[in-house]
């Protein structure tokens, strides 16, 4: 299947070459719209019904930002994805593809087909807060963090237990120190923001994270000014 | 090095032939209790089915299997755990239940014999406050099918003494199973962390925010996990995730323990899992894991 690729802004899902990049089409039936300037992306489109399906890249907002909803009956080939990944790991093979109740099947499949075609893997979803992956892990971690500072086990002896017990290829505190505590505040920040749900309320430890990533950089900035100030004098 | 010569496995279901093909199979002349003759020779066959396995791809040759198959007894006669250094109970997870096995146990062994609990969720100083020698009383929960698997999570209850827990220890560590250490709290690591999350994920299987199949590609090709959620939830079972739940949310009240209506209405319709050949996905077949 031919498609298109438009670009507008920085894209998180994929910042570097890719099959997905590297065979689009000038034209196609399908056009994957990628960037963080969505809204300025769609007004370029212009009349989406020419597409058989209009894809667009989603951060931590939902599909109806763009799409606007009512009544539960929103739906046309609009669909959405974000490409999974963890902090600062490198961006995984997987796809979570939105939908919405009324999305035609033809627009799911085309969808489907062109990131398939570029040796991803596709998961639908409805248009959610943290689509699959994060609504799933994002309140374990927290709780892995939690029951840590409760003093629970060892964080080596509760990594070793969800790997060896349940076969996960990594522990959740190794993995959250690895990927990067404070973008786990973040997610959760956000999906706490647009849930309400208290699972996803920041463990204390990615909330220390964060303060201490905020801190560096705002230190890391004043040295910088006065360094710069100090050679303009 | 351990000082446990003679294992006793109280219970011959799933988890008590499991670890009774451990200790076993680790040296240890092992006695399994059951008061149902016909659950120890399920249990006997399948051990059989089990180790034929193992000399089929050659994992133990038939002279061991014979070996470990003559160190192997049943019994219905609870007197004959007297001989036993180590009790290991692997009965139905019902704190009463519990209780009744370990007085009877704790009237026919000698003070020294150790009592372990493969309980999954409830709490080891509430078991052992029901045997009669609760210093002696340890954690061991073996996870499923613990003939494979060699993680072994242990906690001490508040009474039990630091020679036992250490005597339990180094047990563990003499059948070739890899212990950590975790306070009595419920669900201990395991479970606690794993039951929240399965029922996050049925909750959105029930409220259609992805099908089974979506969710599973999903969770093994974002983390890299080796099973979906939903296909591990089938082969433990929904009866069994149900029990487990319930009890963890006895003990914790906590809202993501328990359990979504879809699990009750999956079990009415005899949508089990793999055990009944439907679960959130379809099967065909049933055998004891392994070899």
């Amino acid at each position: 299947m031919n498609y298109r690729i438009l670009t507008v802004g920085d894209s998180a899902s994929f910042p570097n070459s890719h099959p997905l990049l590297d065979n689009a089409s000038r034209t196609g039936d399908v056009i994957v719209i990628l960037g963080n300037r969505m809204t300025e992306a769609l007004e370029r489109v212009g009349k989406r019904d020419r597409y058989q399906a209009v894809v667009v890249e989603l951060g931590d907002e939902c599909l109806g930002f763009y799409s606007g909803e009512s009544r539960g009956e929103e739906g046309s080939n609009l669909l959405g994805f974000a490409r999974f990944g963890l902090g600062a790991d490198p961006a995984t093979q997987l796809i979570e593809l939105v939908r919405q109740p009324a999305t035609p099947q033809a627009a799911i499949d085309a969808a489907r087909q062109v990131f398939e075609s570029a040796g991803l893997q596709v998961a639908v979803c409805k248009d959610v807060p943290g689509r699959i992956v994060n609504r799933l892990v994002r309140p374990y971690y927290n709780a892995a963090l939690r029951r840590l500072d409760e003093g629970l086990a060892t964080a080596a002896d509760m990594d070793t237990t969800l790997k060896l017990g349940l076969g996960y290829p990594e522990g959740p505190i190794g993995l959250l120190e690895r990927s990067g505590l404070e973008h786990h505040y973040d997610v959760t920040q956000a999906l706490y923001e647009a849930t309400g749900d208290s699972g996803f309320f920041p463990a204390r430890r990615a909330q220390v994270a964060k303060q201490r990533a905020r801190a560096v950089a705002e230190a890391q900035a004043w040295a910088e000014r006065e360094q710069r100030e100090t050679s303009d004098e | 090095m351990s000082a446990i010569k003679t294992v006793g496995v109280a219970g011959s279901g799933t988890m008590g032939a499991g670890i009774a093909i451990v200790a076993a199979r680790a040296g240890f002349r092992t006695l399994v209790y059951d008061v149902a003759q016909g659950a120890l020779d399920r249990a006997r066959k399948q051990t059989e089915g089990f180790f034929a396995k193992s000399v089929e791809r050659k994992k133990l040759t038939q002279v061991e299997v014979d070996e470990i198959l003559a160190s192997l007894e049943a019994t219905t006669d609870i007197a004959a755990m007297a001989q036993c250094d180590i009790v290991i109970e692997a009965v139905f997870e019902n704190l009463k239940v519990k209780h009744e096995l370990l007085a009877k146990l704790n009237a026919v062994c000698p003070p020294q014999t150790l009592f372990a609990s493969n309980t999954s969720t409830l709490s080891i100083t509430e078991i052992a406050a029901g045997s009669g020698r609760d210093e002696r009383v340890v954690g061991m929960h073996f996870c499923l099918p613990a003939q494979l698997m060699k993680l072994v999570e242990m906690s001490p209850g508040l009474r039990t003494s630091e020679e036992a827990f250490s005597a339990a220890w180094d047990f563990c560590k003499a059948m070739g199973q890899i212990p950590v250490k975790t306070k009595d709290n419920p669900g201990f690591i395991l479970n606690y962390f794993l039951i929240p999350f399965n029922n996050d994920v049925i909750r959105m299987v029930e409220a259609g925010i992805a099908e089974p199949a979506d969710i599973d590609r999903a969770i093994k090709t974002g983390l890299g996990y080796a099973m979906g959620p939903l296909e591990l939830i089938d082969l433990v079972g929904l009866d069994t995730h149900l029990l487990v739940a319930e009890a963890l949310y006895a003990g914790t009240h906590e809202p993501r323990n328990q359990v979504p209506a879809l699990v009750k209405r999956m079990i009415a319709a005899g949508h089990l899992g793999r055990k009944t050949g439907q679960g959130f996905y379809k099967y065909s077949g049933n055998a004891m894991f392994g070899g």
